[in-house]
């Protein structure tokens, strides 16, 4: 290994190997630095660079050319000089520039969080409630789709897709079908399918997990509940086609949904077949490898309370 | 009289044939550079010139030649970009159309120069006729031992296809062109890696413009240091400037860069003045995506000196007073001319080509083209028109390619110039909706400039 680049970002240091993106050296500093990242996607080769969330300003483009970058650029294309000095969320250019994308973002995309199923884990709502951003100033009509199913168990509901591509490179690079893409061009693109509106092989339940609002969605979770009310619980199973550890989610004692591990980014660890996902709903198909963890900040943990310790004047005889 | 390089033989009948073009002199670039010159030789011979890309970006030929990496055992391409497709730019294809010998010859040499053994011409698709001319012409060169193997004798080799785009603006961005090239959809791809490291089928590539490839032969031909002898400053060579909109003389001129845009637009050797006596209201000079500027700012400079035809001096006072030379598009509009309506049908035109890979250009187009609808259409209410500039801001330098820059200038700086017409429009919808608001509709005009003729 070639020796270690410093780069600086929002004022913190930190030593990566070269060829690392200025969004991976902050994810792995960590914390509030991170930019937000809708089309990027560690596991996906060549994603990155759509959704213009992640745009940060180099002030300094490395130790030996110290000239600022003239843009902003998007974080998660653009890897690491020595002596680079980024700035994030310590730049009002970079906090208004995407502030800029979300209110683009929200042009098509209606927060209806209330009836969505990826309400809790979104990142679009995430976004929008960090940038204060709750609607566009966009008057105009929005376009509307009708539900399609695509295959037997994924429903794409085209109005709340932001066109970040991952499942398109998902169905590229993990199956062997690809049947899907974007059709049309500028503000009429969408995500199409070319034969008979399936997506049928054994990898194609993963473009619902990498798709980051609700416009790819699980039919056999949609409408059962909100993921808040659910308690996620780490399991594997002996799998011929994956790597078969996933993430079961409880509504009681009946699994209700099953999807791949997912890292503190949203994003999916390894991608689960299709049999995992939609074929294996009873706790004796799995393995239990005990409570997923879930970071406190996440709407996801809001109903999950630890057994708070008595205060010692409460006699637990009384209780 | 302007000194022509490009279009010199352009009268001379049937010079778009080889024998014709050949009689002419054609073709003695190749000779001299296959036969006296080595690669390195007529890359120098380019970088003495000063020439500078020609399809828009200005950036220094020779330079980005010299970029181009070359690794062992790893062909190389040049493709010259004939997507011309900008509105108000016309100015390849009429060199394609009418002297198709001068673009084939320059691709030889610039294909000799970097060591490319294919290359390819990559026109719009809508383009038919220029299309087959080229291949004519291609055939030709073939025939007469000027493509092919062993060219010369010299012992190198060169293939050059002709091959015709999707159509769509886009395709012009040498990125996206490369994918449709490719065959694949034509999205721009995300710089860096550049095409001179990773290009056409991720080999080193350089994608010129048309009108750089044919200024290489006179190059080659009489001397990198007699070219930078014509025009002015860094702003060496000729340029072909398609003029267009209310002129006497709407066509393709070659001019010296440095002539004073006054004597373009109102001499009769160019533009040959305002058409129908009628005065200047406003200039894009380089194509629809560059500024427009009202016609006190396109004339003078800040300091009172006369504007030139050249990249310094069109951008000079930033885009506070300035603009860009591109790709030399040259639209001149008269008093009766809207501005309002004119920036809604740029508009339009960026809307229907986003290729809408990433947000702010796949959103903020559509946003910005409806808003100058409806401010055009009597509809617009005030807060539309600092709506319209931050809209712009926000897509401006955010995008992966520059068409979010493109179609953000043109809005930015209609109302940055002519608020008060965007205002006068939002007021007065009715009487707007009647006619253009001329230059009688100022509270406060601009200085009338008067003819020079």
């Amino acid at each position: 290994m070639s020796e270690k680049v410093k780069v600086t970002i929002d004022n913190i240091e930190i030593e990566v190997d070269p060829g690392t993106t200025i969004l991976n050296a902050a994810r792995m500093i960590g914390g509030d630095i991170v930019p937000p990242a809708m089309c990027y996607y560690s596991k996906l080769k060549g994603s990155g660079g759509k959704c213009r969330t992640c745009l940060v300003k180099v002030s300094q483009g490395s130790a030996k050319d110290p000239r600022p970058m003239p843009k902003l650029v998007a974080s998660c294309r653009t890897t690491v000089m020595d002596g680079m000095i980024v700035q994030n969320i310590t730049s009002p250019e970079v906090i208004e520039a995407r502030k800029g994308v979300v209110e683009f973002l929200l042009i098509n995309h209606p927060l209806d969080c209330p009836v969505c199923d990826q309400a809790g884990e979104c990142h679009l709502q995430d976004l929008s409630f960090e940038h204060g951003k709750d609607q566009s100033r966009y008057e105009f009509k929005r376009r509307t789709f009708e539900m399609i199913d695509i295959g037997d168990n994924i429903k794409l509901h085209m109005n709340r897709c932001i066109l970040c591509y991952r499942c398109v490179y998902t169905a590229d690079q993990i199956t062997n079908q690809r049947v899907h893409g974007v059709l049309g061009r500028g503000d009429a693109s969408e995500i199409g399918t070319y034969i008979s509106k399936a997506i049928d092989n054994d990898f194609s339940g993963n473009v619902i997990d990498v798709c980051p609002v609700g416009a790819l969605t699980d039919k056999t979770f949609r409408f059962k509940n909100r993921v808040w009310f659910t308690k996620p619980v780490d399991a594997h199973r002996d799998c011929d086609k994956c790597c078969g550890k996933v993430t079961l989610w409880y509504k009681g004692e009946d699994v209700i949904r099953v999807t791949g591990r997912k890292d503190q980014y949203g994003e999916v660890d390894e991608f689960i077949c299709n049999t995992c996902r939609f074929d294996k709903k009873k706790t004796n198909d799995w393995t239990i490898d005990g409570p997923t963890k879930v970071s406190r900040h996440s709407v996801i943990s809001a109903n999950h309370y630890e057994e708070k310790e008595l205060l010692p004047v409460i006699d637990r005889k009384i209780l | 009289m302007t000194q022509k390089i490009l279009l010199k033989d352009i009268n001379v009948p049937g010079i778009n044939t080889f024998d014709v073009y050949r009689k002419q002199g054609g073709y003695a670039a190749v000779e001299k550079a296959l036969k006296t010159m080595s690669p390195d030789d007529v890359v120098e011979e380019v970088k003495k010139s000063g020439l500078r890309g020609r399809g828009g970006a200005g950036f220094p030929t020779g330079m980005k030649w010299s970029f181009l990496a070359k690794p062992e055992g790893v062909p190389r391409y040049l493709v010259c970009n004939a997507d011309e497709s900008e509105p108000g730019t016309f100015k390849d294809r009429y060199l394609m159309t009418h002297t198709p010998h001068t673009l084939i010859e320059g691709m030889i040499v610039s294909s000799y120069a970097l060591g490319a053994n294919t290359s390819y011409i990559y026109v719009r698709g809508e383009m038919m006729p220029q299309i087959r001319i080229l291949e004519k012409a291609i055939a030709e060169a073939k025939n007469a031992g000027f493509l092919g193997k062993n060219i010369l004798g010299s012992g190198y080799d060169l293939e050059v296809y002709v091959q015709p785009g999707g159509g769509a603006y886009i395709c012009g961005e040498e990125t996206a062109l490369l994918e449709s090239l490719e065959g694949k959809r034509g999205n721009p791809r995300i710089k860096p890696p550049f095409p001179a490291i990773a290009g056409l089928y991720g080999c080193p590539t350089v994608v010129n413009n048309v009108e750089s490839i044919a200024a290489v032969s006179w190059i080659v031909v009489n001397g990198g240091d007699e070219y930078a002898k014509i025009g002015i400053g860094r702003s060496t060579g000729t340029k072909l400037i398609s003029a267009s909109g209310n002129i006497n003389k709407p066509g393709v001129y070659e001019i010296e860069l440095g002539l004073p845009v006054e004597e373009f637009i109102y001499s009769d050797e160019y533009c040959g003045g305002i058409a129908n006596g009628k005065r200047l209201k406003a200039v894009v000079a380089g194509g629809s995506s560059v500024p427009i500027l009202p016609a006190n700012l396109i004339l003078k400079l800040a300091n009172g000196q006369p504007r030139l035809m050249s990249y310094e001096s069109l951008s000079e006072g930033g885009f506070a007073t300035g603009t860009m030379l591109g790709s030399g598009g040259f639209i001149v509009m008269d008093e009766d001319s809207c501005i309002v309506r004119n920036t809604w049908n740029f508009s339009r035109f960026y809307h229907h080509e986003s290729c809408g890979q990433c947000s702010p250009c796949r959103e903020g187009t559509g946003w910005m083209e409806k808003v100058l609808h409806r401010i055009e259409y009597g509809h617009g209410k005030m807060s539309d028109i600092d709506l319209l500039v931050d809209v712009a801001k926000k897509i401006e330098g955010n995008t992966i390619c520059p068409l979010g820059d493109a179609a953000a200038w043109p809005v930015a700086s209609a109302i940055r110039h002519f608020r008060d017409e965007f205002e006068w429009h939002v007021k007065e919808p009715n009487a707007a909706m009647e006619g253009n608001y001329g230059l009688a509709n100022y509270a406060d005009p601009i200085p009338v400039v008067e003819t020079a003729n």
